[in-house]
């Protein structure tokens, strides 16, 4: 470009241009190597090599430590390394599932991980449901012309930032025998109640606390969703007269559906995972009862003086078949609705 | 450039050269160290000294949670990843990854004097020398004696036993209205000392773990007892799953608790927190039937195999197991001595607080009495197994998801199968 041009240039393009240059340099450098591998290979094969430092990574750090615990899983002993352990087949497997019956805990050899298997069930339910439930709600007041709108869709998705311990330790001294909700209920003449020592209240607070924490995540999927409606088809319902819940379950829930299967998925898989800040918050106690499946992996694992990795690696990988047939599940959704 | 500041380029340049140089032959230790109180700042005066005598030796001490002890510390062991030095309290159990600093010592005879008990807690086999007691601990009960003053109610005497302080306490928590009468440590630890007391054996005849009998019975049946009647609150054993600690030190310092079952590492902690706020007061281990016996205990520091540097380590550990320095040590921290040679003399602990005073003379003055049994237990690899099939079962009783029958058949497989997994080979 001759430097006559340049003058007549604003002063934001002038920028562009500087800055531009080094990124120019870095498309050229690229340029001769790619050029030469696209010859080489052919045009149909270039998105492979596109995908290949992704497929490297996860390859690297998601496929072959999947089959290293696969691997794990067939051994027993407390070896950490896999060529000094003992290889025993299924046994590790057999020993989890050696039950009198599957829906008594106590009649299995290893009744901790079913009580946890029991556990994950119950959260999963309860804490999906009301994740997908108050998410919902709350796109679809955050979504209405409402006053600080801004404000309030800040607040909710502020505890999304927030590290899970941290919110697990503000819930905690929040609910102990000397915390702020029970100084609050003395106030009204109701006795301090001990909410981690009671079963019930223990996997209430574990449900309401994990869907305080990331509902702000799914409303914002939720939200994004519902801004995408086109505006028109709301006011020609408007001018037809037709009543808000017609609206919503003709118009909004069938456009919303794609958002909510991605909502659902995506809480079912986390809440399947759930571990820290249950782990903070109640332990996993009382007894057993919000010891979930993760933890239960940890404790097998890691917190035992025999620290027993081939059982832990045999639940890891039963966890996994779990996830990987509600992935399905989320894949056979997408697909009916596409097609 | 002129001549002058030639020069000053060329010297600066040396000295660097030099610092480069000394950095370089500089020897780097690392100690993974955990807190209970103010023994890291001792420990790190120690090592500064120690490092004025060795210029050529860097000490860099890693606190790290107890936690991490416990379980991040083996794994890395188990990888031929850890330091080059560690205090650890899983003593027996870690013995696999301790360096014997025998040829690297330079008087094996003064350690074997005064540190020969507890050596074999270290070694199984009571051969090698791998590290010394940074404390002795005991387990036994400390009361809040105001407590019992203002509600009148006298504190149970020479011999009483564990049912006399429960009712004792209990009586002083319904007059004046305390949440806990009565706190155990959530340790499997806490509870053997009392449980050798009714008569557990611990081990059968062939020497091999046998966690449950009628002494342990009668111990834990009094446990759940406790928590169903309310002289123990459940928030402690109830309200956490597995083998996780929980320790009522807090509430204990908060005068929330009449009587807390822990030990004497809290010693420094409630002379700190407590002061004179109150009376806290450690009373002999109530008696059973079979003893009158806590638990003993400790920590170590010991020298690990993943030493790149044994001889540095040799030479660092004959300067803080030295008398005069482990005298410091145990005098600063108010840690009962695990130094044969100090027990016998005396410790000037430094403070004149009468109630770290005599809970020093009462900790220390249990030793005698402790049960051969206990002592056995501690020097036994697998203890934690059983401690931690001990409480995680027996919080699942307590709260009422299997009955203590159940429990007792939990714990004896827990055992077994722990045990068998190691030994799978």
């Amino acid at each position: 470009m001759a430097v006559s041009d340049n003058t007549s240039l604003s002063f934001g393009e002038r920028l562009n241009a500087v800055f531009a240059w080094p990124v120019q340099l870095l498309f050229r450098l690229f340029e001769i190597p790619l050029s030469w591998v696209q010859r080489t290979i052919g045009i149909p094969r270039m998105p492979w090599i596109f995908l290949l430092p992704n497929l490297a990574f996860f390859g690297l750090f998601v496929v072959v430590p999947l089959f290293i615990n696969f691997a794990y899983s067939l051994t027993g002993g407390a070896e950490l390394f896999l060529q000094n352990r003992v290889y025993v087949g299924a046994e590790q497997y057999g020993y989890l599932m050696d039950c009198g019956s599957y829906l008594d805990a106590n009649t299995c050899r290893e009744d901790r991980f079913w009580k946890a298997v029991y556990n994950t069930i119950v959260f999963v339910f309860f804490q999906v449901s009301f994740m997908v439930l108050f998410s919902l709600i709350t796109a679809l007041i955050l979504n209405q012309n409402i006053r600080a709108r801004g404000f309030f869709r800040s607040v909710y998705f502020f505890p999304v930032l927030l590290s899970p311990v941290v919110v697990a330790l503000i819930w905690k001294w929040i609910l102990l025998r000397d915390g702020v909700l029970n100084a609050f209920l003395a106030n009204f003449g109701i006795d301090k109640m001990l909410f981690f020592v009671d079963p019930a209240w223990s996997m209430f607070w574990a449900i309401f606390v994990s869907v305080w924490a990331h509902m702000g995540f799914y409303t914002l999927i939720l939200l994004a969703g519902l801004q995408a409606i086109p505006p028109d088809l709301y006011e020609a319902a408007e001018m037809d007269g037709t009543k808000r819940e017609r609206v919503f379950f003709r118009i909004t829930l069938p456009l919303l559906w794609p958002n909510l299967l991605v909502v659902l998925v995506l809480a079912l898989i986390k809440s399947v995972q759930i571990f820290d800040e249950v782990f903070v918050l109640t332990g996993g106690g009382p007894g057993t009862a919000t010891q979930f499946i993760v933890q239960y992996i940890y404790n097998t694992g890691f917190t035992n003086q025999v620290q027993n990795f081939g059982l832990a690696a045999a639940a890891s990988v039963v966890l996994g078949v779990v996830l990987f047939v509600l992935t399905l599940m989320q894949l056979a959704a997408t697909r009916r609705k596409d097609g | 450039m002129t001549n002058a500041l030639h020069k000053k380029l060329v010297l600066g340049v040396a000295a660097l050269g030099l610092m480069a140089g000394n950095a370089l032959a500089e020897t780097e230790l690392r100690m993974t160290w955990y807190n209970d109180g103010i023994e890291g700042e001792v420990m790190q005066g120690l090592l500064d000294k120690f490092e004025a005598a060795n210029p050529d030796i860097k000490v860099t001490l890693d606190v790290v949670p107890y936690k991490a002890i416990l379980e991040s510390l083996p794994v890395q062991l188990a990888a031929g990843e850890g330091p080059d030095l560690a205090r650890v309290t899983d003593l027996g159990g870690l013995s696999q990854y301790y360096l014997d600093l025998t040829p690297y010592i330079s008087d094996a005879g003064y350690w074997k004097d005064n540190f020969g008990p507890f050596l074999k807690w270290l070694d199984p086999n009571g051969e090698a020398i791998s590290g010394f007691m940074t404390q002795l601990t005991v387990t036994g009960p400390y009361v809040n004696k105001t407590l019992f003053e203002q509600a009148e109610v006298d504190m149970p005497g020479e011999g009483a036993t564990w049912d006399d302080w429960a009712a004792a306490s209990k009586a002083v928590a319904d007059k004046l209205d305390i949440p806990i009468p009565m706190a155990w440590d959530r340790s499997g630890h806490r509870v053997a000392g009392p449980a050798i007391s009714m008569g557990a054996k611990m081990f059968d005849a062939d020497g091999k773990p046998a966690l449950v009998d009628d002494g342990l019975k009668e111990m834990t049946q009094r446990l759940y007892d406790w928590h169903q009647d309310g002289t123990m609150a459940k928030e402690l054993w109830g309200s956490v799953s597995g083998n996780q600690y929980l320790g009522a030190n807090e509430d204990f310092a908060n005068a929330q608790v009449v009587l807390y079952m822990s030990g004497s590492w809290q010693i420094p902690q409630f002379a700190d927190k407590i002061g004179d706020a109150f009376d806290w007061w450690a009373v002999p281990a109530p008696c059973g039937p079979a003893a009158c016996t806590g638990m003993p205990g400790g920590a170590a520091l010991v020298a690990l195999k993943t030493t790149e540097h044994p001889e540095e380590v040799g030479k660092l550990m004959d300067f803080l197991s030295a008398e005069e320095n482990l005298a410091e040590f145990y005098g600063k921290t108010l840690f009962i001595p695990g130094h044969l040679g100090l027990a016998a003399g005396g410790v000037d602990f430094a403070t004149d607080d009468p109630r770290a005073k005599h809970a020093l003379e009462t900790f220390a003055g249990a030793v005698p009495g402790i049960s051969p049994i206990a002592f056995d237990l501690q020097g036994y690899v697998f203890n934690r197994v059983m401690f931690n099939a001990l409480i995680s079962r027996l919080g699942e009783a307590i709260v009422g998801e299997i009955t203590l029958d159940e429990a007792y058949d939990r714990m004896e497989a827990d055992v077994a199968k722990e045990i068998a997994e190691k030994e799978r080979q």
